[in-house]
């Protein structure tokens, strides 16, 4: 009994989040990666495109509230992603047209493509202070578990809670469509090989007749897609800050280089390593040992390891870790 | 129109603008963009000693201007009596003990054969290490913490001048910038750009969490002030000499005591800005600075003539962030307080970059305009973004949803317009306003 108290504890404070962060922080990364096998640069705007569609989203679904459509016991959000996805997608080629081909077409310097992306992470961030504001933003309705603690525990008869929220839940289901559709989409698609060639030999691509203006296009789509899903889902399950998405960059690029840049798989196995090690290292362990350790051997501390302020530590020294045992990642990424 | 014309002329034209500041709003405001600007130029200086002389990506200076202000709480404030004895020397001991476990993890990865039985002595003496760390930190930074918790709760400072503070700020960011760099350079620089954010956050938080260092959120007030050149304003009213000569100025003393104190705080500020500019322009036109930029534009050139590129790059990383350091000690001394919140990445970070940028990286000239330029508009784009918006907005009725929304908004066109700034410059004049000889 203590030993399935202690599992459920378990799941409840570290496994449950930890999976539903892990896939957001998934998605982020998959953008992060496929804008840097195909664009090759690192986008420091990232965190402010998720926030970007995020607030779309967030005002889509307050005019869908207003106007009382609802979505039953899942949020109206969800119904307002596709319009969120499209606006995103709209900002994004509009900057590529405006920005950054023009410094492709000169073949600047990574480093220089990635102070550019400096500047339009400032007017991501302006734009959407500007139109929303800087404070926190509610936009989550319907139901708000899956299973409630109460529930759980009536159902079980057990001492501990597991609570699922539908946010948690949503998460997990909708990664795991968009990681289907876009490995479905690379490995099968005509135009995904296509990527693929460009990513991995741009000029054999070139050579092999592949438009690298589509190519870039469709990166960038899909790259507005994720973020926009990744950024939806995150202000789903915590809120909406946008302030928030600028500091998700750190995670979602330690993911990104940790399951080596460029690499998709890399990307959704570095987002659940850094997900998993930041909630484990930041989780009070005290309740989960308490029910293990036999009768007078329990903790007297809460057994925390780090406060959780201090988690973009974990990310930070898993990512120098890697750097200095494995420099291109887990799963073998490119270094330009 | 020659060179040197050209470039006076721009830092005139800045200098007017400042000057208009204080004809058109009033000299308070005025002297606190110079001095702000002052401050800012020496931040980009150490950027631009980074980026423009070697090409280093360090996007953390946020991190070593907050370690700056945190030398300043650690010299210039007076002890808290009672907390060394209750646990100061005990924290001292635990990141001694700390610091043992790393140096022990780093020369049992050095000295021991690769194979498991490295791997699993590396990792017992990281867990034992660190649950030792624990053991001794916890209970001495909570007995620490408890003395006056309301007005103390940390150790303090040493108590010494406050100048002294700011060679402090500089060796604090140097010396984890030297850690940094042991670790982080050498790696490609999107990694080392990523690597700095990342270390500037944890400093961030590690200053917002540990209250027995500078007391967390609740901040440290009164920092003492530079005397004798900075005295206090209540001092000077109180001076019938000062009174005398505000009077045969025309100004009330009021007036007269808030700007004296703010013109000696620009009077130390620009002689440690014009010591810096020196000993920058001696380098960059020294062997060394030649050094620098050879290794900067071919790397694997400047190798093959003998030089340690990566030692030149922890060295030039060393010193820029050192000035970072400097300049954030100063900026704590002139708001005399430190304040871990108000350290944010965009406006410490980045918009010392679009300084760096917009005034041109690799001159140490152009990083001090961009910085004043950049300062300038980053205080005045506010008011002028509040009467941009009355103006569309005058054709809208009052208590309109949007007029409402779109006047409280125009604070935020700060970010905008610097992303515009940035994004214009890089694109036309890509080199900045003065380019690299």
């Amino acid at each position: 009994m203590d030993f399935l108290n202690a599992l459920v504890a378990l799941s409840n404070f570290v496994l449950v989040p930890a999976i539903a962060y892990g896939s957001q922080l998934a998605l982020g990364a998959l953008g992060v990666t496929l804008i840097y096998g195909i664009l090759r640069f690192s986008n420091f705007a990232h965190g402010d495109t998720m926030a970007f569609g995020a607030m779309i989203a967030v005002l889509v679904t307050w005019g869908l509230q207003a106007a009382g459509v609802s979505f039953g016991p899942l949020p109206t959000a969800l119904l307002a992603l596709p319009f969120a996805i499209l606006g995103c997608i709209v900002l994004v080629l509009v900057t590529d047209r405006m920005v950054y081909r023009f410094y492709r077409e000169q073949k600047a310097k990574p480093v220089i493509l990635v102070i550019v992306s400096m500047g339009v992470m400032f007017i991501m961030n302006g734009l959407v202070r500007f139109i929303i504001g800087p404070d926190d933003q509610r936009f989550s309705d319907g139901e708000r578990f899956l299973i409630s603690a109460r529930e759980f525990k009536a159902m079980t008869g057990l001492n501990e809670g597991l609570a699922i929220k539908t946010s948690q839940g949503i998460t997990v289901i909708m990664a795991v469509v968009a990681v289907v559709l876009l490995f479905w989409f690379l490995n099968k698609t005509r135009t995904g090989k296509s990527m693929r060639a460009y990513s991995d030999n741009e000029d054999l691509a070139l050579l092999s007749g592949i438009n690298p203006e589509r190519v870039v296009m469709i990166t960038w789509i899909i790259v507005a897609a994720l973020a926009t899903t990744a950024g939806v889902l995150y202000g789903l399950d915590k809120s909406f800050k946008p302030f928030v998405y600028f500091q998700l960059l750190l995670p979602i690029f330690a993911s990104a280089i940790v399951g080596g840049l460029g690499s998709p798989v890399g990307a959704i196995a570095g987002g659940f390593i850094i997900a998993f090690s930041e909630v484990t290292i930041t989780y009070a362990w005290k309740k989960v040992l308490t029910y293990l350790a036999p009768e007078n051997l329990e903790p007297s501390g809460l057994v925390q390891f780090l406060s959780t302020d201090y988690k973009f530590a974990v990310s930070f020294v898993i990512l120098l870790i890697v750097l200095l045992f494995k420099p291109t990642g887990l799963f073998k990424g490119k270094a330009v | 129109m020659t060179e040197p014309v050209k470039n006076t002329l721009l830092f005139a034209v800045v200098g007017g603008l400042i000057l208009l500041t204080g004809f058109t709003q009033s000299w308070n405001a005025a002297i606190l963009i110079l001095n702000m600007g002052l401050i800012s130029a020496i931040m980009a200086l150490g950027v631009n000693l980074q980026w423009g002389f070697a090409g280093l990506f360090n996007v953390g200076v946020m991190g070593f201007v907050a370690l700056g202000g945190l030398a300043v709480v650690l010299v210039s404030t007076p002890t808290t009596p009672g907390a060394w004895s209750a646990g100061g020397f005990g924290i001292v001991l635990a990141l001694l003990l700390g610091a043992a476990t790393v140096v022990a993890t780093v020369l049992v990865a050095q000295k021991m054969p690769k194979g498991r039985v490295r791997t699993l002595s590396i990792i017992a003496i990281l867990i034992v290490g660190f649950f030792i760390y624990r053991a001794v930190l916890d209970p001495n930074t909570a007995a620490v913490e408890a003395i006056e918790p309301a007005v103390a709760g940390n150790l303090g400072g040493l108590n010494l001048p406050v100048l002294l503070a700011w060679p402090a700020g500089g060796l604090l960011a140097a010396g984890a910038a030297w850690l940094i760099g042991k670790t982080a350079l050498g790696l490609r620089s999107d990694y080392l750009a990523i690597a700095t954010l990342g270390i500037a956050e944890i400093i961030i938080a590690i200053l917002k969490n540990e209250d027995w260092l500078a007391r967390g959120v609740k901040n440290v007030y009164g920092i003492p002030r530079p005397a004798p050149v900075v005295g206090y304003e209540v001092d000077l009213q109180n001076d019938p000499s000062f009174v005398a000569r505000a009077e045969w100025l025309g100004l009330d003393t009021v007036t007269a005591s808030t700007l004296a104190v703010k013109l000696g705080y620009s009077l130390l500020f620009l002689i440690v800005l014009l010591v810096l500019l020196w000993m920058a322009q001696k380098a960059l036109n020294s062997p060394w600075g030649r050094m620098m930029r050879a290794i900067r534009d071919n790397e694997v050139a400047a190798e093959a003539m003998g030089k340690d590129v990566t030692r030149r790059h922890l060295q030039i990383f060393v010193l820029g962030s050192a000035i970072c350091g400097i300049a954030g000690a100063m900026m704590t001394t002139l708001d005399g307080q430190l304040t871990p919140s108000a350290y944010q990445p965009l406006r410490f970070t980045f918009l010392v970059w679009v300084m760096v940028i917009v005034g041109g990286s690799g001159n140490n000239f152009g990083a001090v305009l961009g910085a004043f330029l950049i300062w300038f508009l980053w205080v005045q784009v506010e008011p002028i973004g509040l009467w941009l918006m009355s103006l569309i907005t005058a054709g809208l009725p009052d208590g309109s949803a949007l007029k409402a929304h779109l006047i409280e908004s125009a604070a935020h066109m700060r970010l905008l317009t610097m992303g515009l700034i940035l994004l214009i410059v890089l694109r036309f004049s890509p080199r900045g306003l003065i380019p690299e000889k």
